[in-house]
């Protein structure tokens, strides 16, 4: 007779890899999460920081301790006339210290993920929008509309967790799963349990727009009337038809897109057709956008450069005032006229962009560099060394991550609060 | 360190004091009796003809959380002309600030340079409570302090639906003041914001919910039991069923009615006292409210005064506000349904003097201001940002000291919206005691902060000090002096020293054992752990600048 291995309790440990801040990881008892934990993305979180080296701070390439680092790194902001805060991968608590710094130093502030954000951000400024949280998709969704995303290679758990969810407060039956513009390979993640297969719209995501607007037009009943097109895109009328009464059917259908998978110009009047589409269908039915973070602490930092500057990022601190410019405050546009580069990311490894003035790296233990920076700080990865508290994607719920195991890295916060004691 | 502040003409209702001429001492953070002869005066200030008051509190101003940010969020060209100074509406003045969406830091700042050393935010979203606090602790100055939304959380209905007895309710409710680290409890459209994902769109005090099966008036009577049971001092905080509807003032008398003889606070009530005569079927029904405020002596209200001008409204009450979204200027509103808890609305709006229902929303806040008698149970807010930013406060004063400064601005409103008001014909005015009164004993009492807005013994030493000017106004802007826990903060109207408040907050004792079946929940249908959704106070304390107050409430039992 064989014993099954006692099953691995689940902690409160909240997973920041991604967006959906998951706090039901089971843990080995070793300061990680189980080996049999099914979902890579943080499988790789926790084991790129559990086996990063112990490295010291550096100057040039050359270890040093960290008062070192501190006061090169001053140097070089006390020197520039024109800093680029970049890279910006952290948690509430880092960007709450952050900020005066960039104040201090009359910086720019840009997220590393902010090319795909501004163009949530924008659509929302332009003409707001009406949404959901991840409860409520659990709960209440009947249909998932998931327009040019998989949804699962950014949010892995999404389906298991908020679509094949066996308990709901209503006592719904399983969604029904809709890919728009998205290819038939990549949509596996949308078969049901009982091998139900999703429906699938296949189409280039550059022609969302004349689709999704073609779906709003089609929620006039005129528009049948005068409609001549035959398709769009390569859609048939017929299946835009179906799709569109599918959602108006639904109890509470949800659209679920990536503004990252929107990479392309003005990606932004994308985002504002689909927010568009559900303001139209909801003057009838219930229907609630859900976008997709890309993560790296994205909505945590736009959240508190919110409260704290009265702007989400893409901002700068000059003559007293805080100004906001999604367009000249990206980073590409700033390494080309920026004098230093502070590039900030403690979740990930990410090495900053190619730059030819001074970088300063305070980041993830773990970060490779093709040509070392001119000064870099190791710090604790939030949830592995360091506590802190990360918004989720849907950005009501902020969650405390907590520290795993000892650490000898200094937490990003208290760094950055000794570099600005260092500032006159 | 003794410092005594000399012949302060001081204004304390909590003490019956009108203007009284006395010396007050502070020691330590808080007002001592005066000194033996023998202990020295380590400062001392001759406030010779000043007017003195505690420092005022705002019982409802929306300071922080996910609608307050997402305001922030929608609205950057508001943020870009914040130093706008010129009157945008033909009765504003240009310290009529039309700034909406202040940052945390802002807000702070703001609050304590007018002599208000507290702020409640009043609808903190449990689901949502690290962030309100989060914000909450980013705001200097001032104290602060929330009230957790209940009434359309899917818990709370279950519960109600399944018919579960008031002590389970009771227990559910101080479970949430606990976890949530506030101290009180609001319900917002009750059942609304829950109807509203069930694609209701309006819903009356006695129609149902369709899932659930229960009504407004259940909700209202289940949830304001259990407030005045716990013995939390401040009573439940209503915001009624058809916000912003003509005709409203209806639902609103039916709501005082259902109260039953249990306190219950209605607020913003001037969205709710609309009535549905004339030929634009919009009209005032104030006198109908003031008249039902006076007899119902367990009923308080704050009004919710509108102000010209640009603003953003940010509620909890995502079915009004998915309506409301017609008239938003610019055009453009967030709305959300979250976490099987509640919703929100954020539309902006551009009141304006001209237009008919603007105009008369303007004077219905007046009228019940000057008609309601008792300042103990009426209290002065613009619902900030929704009826106009709290920086309006000092005009707002104005226009109800100063019967001639509020005729000539009547005199300028839309012709329409002028007929159909009897603003002319109240004569109030008033006085320094009625506003120490509505912003101060009054505020202070409903909340149930026994050592705040008065002037006794062993109150903490939150303290402004003004000159006295004809012009209520200016003098209401720009305090000379304003001590927050005895230490001077703002001098001539600036502030000098930055200190971090208090937050605010109420503990019932409960049967800790709620927390199965809600454990059961949280696993079944939320997406996070219960363990994850509570606050815990050390979060509050965590950077050495916040700290938590836990007030005792009216049961002697009170944990503390």
């Amino acid at each position: 007779m064989t014993v099954a291995n006692p099953p691995i309790p689940t902690s409160h440990h909240t997973c920041p890899a991604c967006g959906l801040l998951c706090d039901d990881l089971p843990l080995d008892g070793l300061g990680s999460i189980s080996a049999s934990f099914s979902c890579a993305k943080s499988q790789r979180y926790f084991s790129q920081a559990a086996t990063a080296p112990s490295q010291p701070a550096s100057v040039n390439g050359q270890a040093c301790d960290l008062n070192t680092a501190l006061a090169a790194a001053a140097k070089i902001l006390q020197n520039s006339q024109q800093t680029l805060f970049a890279g910006l991968g952290t948690d509430v608590q880092g960007m709450r210290a952050i900020l005066p710094l960039a104040e201090k130093c009359q910086a720019t502030l840009d997220h590393m993920h902010s090319e795909s954000s501004v163009r949530n951000t924008l659509a929302m400024q332009n003409s707001g929008w009406q949404t959901t949280t991840l409860s409520e998709v659990k709960n209440r969704a009947d249909l998932i509309l998931a327009i040019g995303t998989d949804i699962v290679s950014s949010h892995p758990r999404f389906f298991e967790k908020l679509v094949w969810n066996k308990d709901s407060l209503f006592n719904k039956g399983t969604p029904h799963v809709v890919y728009l513009a998205v290819d038939e390979a990549d949509t596996q993640a949308g078969v049901a349990p009982d091998g139900t297969s999703p429906t699938v719209l296949a189409a280039d995501k550059k022609a969302l727009p004349a689709i999704l607007n073609s779906l709003i037009a089609m929620c006039n009943p005129a528009y049948a009337k005068s409609n001549k097109a035959a398709s769009v895109a390569g859609l048939s009328m017929a299946a835009l038809k179906a799709l569109l009464e599918k959602i108006q059917a639904a109890n509470y259908a949800v659209v679920v897109w990536s503004a990252s998978e929107l990479a392309y110009p003005h990606a932004e009047l994308t985002v504002q057709s689909i927010t568009q589409l559900i303001a139209k269908l909801n003057e009838q039915t219930r229907v609630a956008g859900l976008s997709l973070n890309s993560g790296d602490g994205d909505i945590s930092v736009n959240q508190t450069s919110t409260w704290l500057s009265g702007f989400p990022i893409r901002n700068r601190f000059k003559h007293q005032q805080v100004s906001y410019d999604t367009q000249h405050y990206s980073t590409a546009v700033q390494l080309k006229s920026c004098d230093a580069l502070l590039w900030v990311c403690t979740f990930n490894p990410k090495p900053p962009p190619n730059f030819a003035g001074p970088s300063i790296v305070i980041g993830h233990p773990n970060t490779q560099f093709e040509r070392p920076p001119a000064v870099f700080i190791p710090v604790g990865v939030p949830a592995v060394h360091d506590s802190g508290t990360v918004f989720r994607m849907d950005g009501s719920i902020a969650l405390q991550v907590k520290k795993l195991q000892a650490s000898q890295h200094p937490r990003l916060f208290e760094v950055i609060n000794q570099l600005a004691g260092l500032m006159p | 360190m003794i410092t005594q502040l000399k012949n302060a003409r001081v204004f304390d209702p909590a003490h019956k004091k009108n203007g009284v001429v006395e010396d007050i001492y502070i020691s330590q953070g808080r007002i001592v009796a005066k000194p033996s002869d023998t202990i020295k005066i380590s400062t001392s200030l001759d406030l010779s003809g000043k007017v003195v008051m505690a420092g005022a509190i705002d019982m409802h101003s929306h300071i922080g959380g996910g609608k307050t940010n997402i305001a922030r969020m929608l609205l950057p060209e508001f943020q870009a002309s914040k130093h706008y100074s010129e009157p945008e509406a033909h009765i504003c003045t240009p310290g009529c600030s039309h700034f909406a969406t202040p940052t945390s830091t802002e807000t702070g700042f703001r609050y304590i340079e007018m002599g208000y050393t507290a702020a409640f935010e009043p609808a903190l979203m449990p689901v949502n409570a690290r962030q309100a606090h989060l914000e909450m602790c980013d705001t200097p100055m001032i104290d602060k302090g929330a009230y957790a939304l209940l009434g359309n959380d899917d818990y709370f209905l279950r519960m109600l639906a399944s018919q579960q007895d008031q002590k389970a309710i009771n227990d559910y409710v101080a479970w949430i003041l606990h976890s949530t680290q506030s101290i009180g409890i609001k319900v917002v459209n009750p059942g609304g914001i829950n109807a509203f994902k069930f694609n209701q769109r309006r819903l009356d005090l006695d129609e149902k919910n369709r899932h659930y099966q229960v009504s407004p008036r259940q909700i209202l009577q289940s949830l304001s039991r259990a407030v005045h049971e716990l013995g939390v001092s401040k009573p439940l905080h209503v915001h009624c069923n058809n916000l912003g509807a003509a005709g409203n003032f209806q639902t609103t008398l039916d709501t005082m009615r259902a109260s039953d003889g249990i306190p219950m606070h209605l607020t913003h009530i001037q969205f709710h006292s609309y009535g549905k005569e004339g030929d634009k079927q919009f009209s005032s029904a104030a006198a109908e409210i003031a008249e039902a405020l006076n007899k119902n002596k367990h009923i308080t209200a704050d009004v919710g005064q509108i102000l010209f001008g640009q603003t953003v409204t940010a509620s909890g009450d995502s079915m009004m506000q998915h309506l409301n979204a017609r008239h938003a200027n610019p055009k453009k509103a967030v709305l959300m349904d979250i976490e099987c808890d509640a919703g929100c609305g954020v539309v902006p709006f551009k009141y304006r003097d001209q237009n008919y229902v603007n105009a008369l929303q303007w004077a219905i806040g007046l009228e019940l201001f000057l008609s309601v008698e008792d300042p103990w149970r009426i209290f002065l807010t613009t619902d900030h940002p929704n009826g106009a930013p709290f920086t309006s406060y000092p005009h707002l004063i104005r226009l109800l000291m100063d019967k001639s400064f509020r005729n000539d601005a009547f005199a300028k409103l839309n012709l329409d919206a002028q007929a159909m008001s009897n603003l002319l014909s109240l004569e109030r005015e008033y006085s320094l005691y009625d506003i120490a009164i509505m912003t101060r004993a009054g505020a202070a009492g409903l909340i149930g902060l026994k050592d705040r807005g008065h002037l006794g013994i062993g109150a903490a030493a939150d303290i402004t000090v003004y000159t006295d000017q004809a012009d209520r106004e200016a003098m209401f802007s720009k305090p000379d002096y304003v001590f927050k826990n005895g230490e001077l903060v703002v001098k001539d109207g600036k502030v000098v020293k930055v200190v971090w408040g208090a937050t605010h907050t109420s503990k019932p004792s409960f049967d800790v054992s709620v927390e199965k079946d809600l454990s059961d929940y949280f696993n079944k249908y939320q997406t996070m752990q219960l363990a994850n959704f509570k606050i815990n106070p050390d979060e509050i304390a965590d950077d050495g600048r916040g700290s938590i107050v836990v007030h005792s409430g009216k049961h002697s039992d009170e944990t503390a």
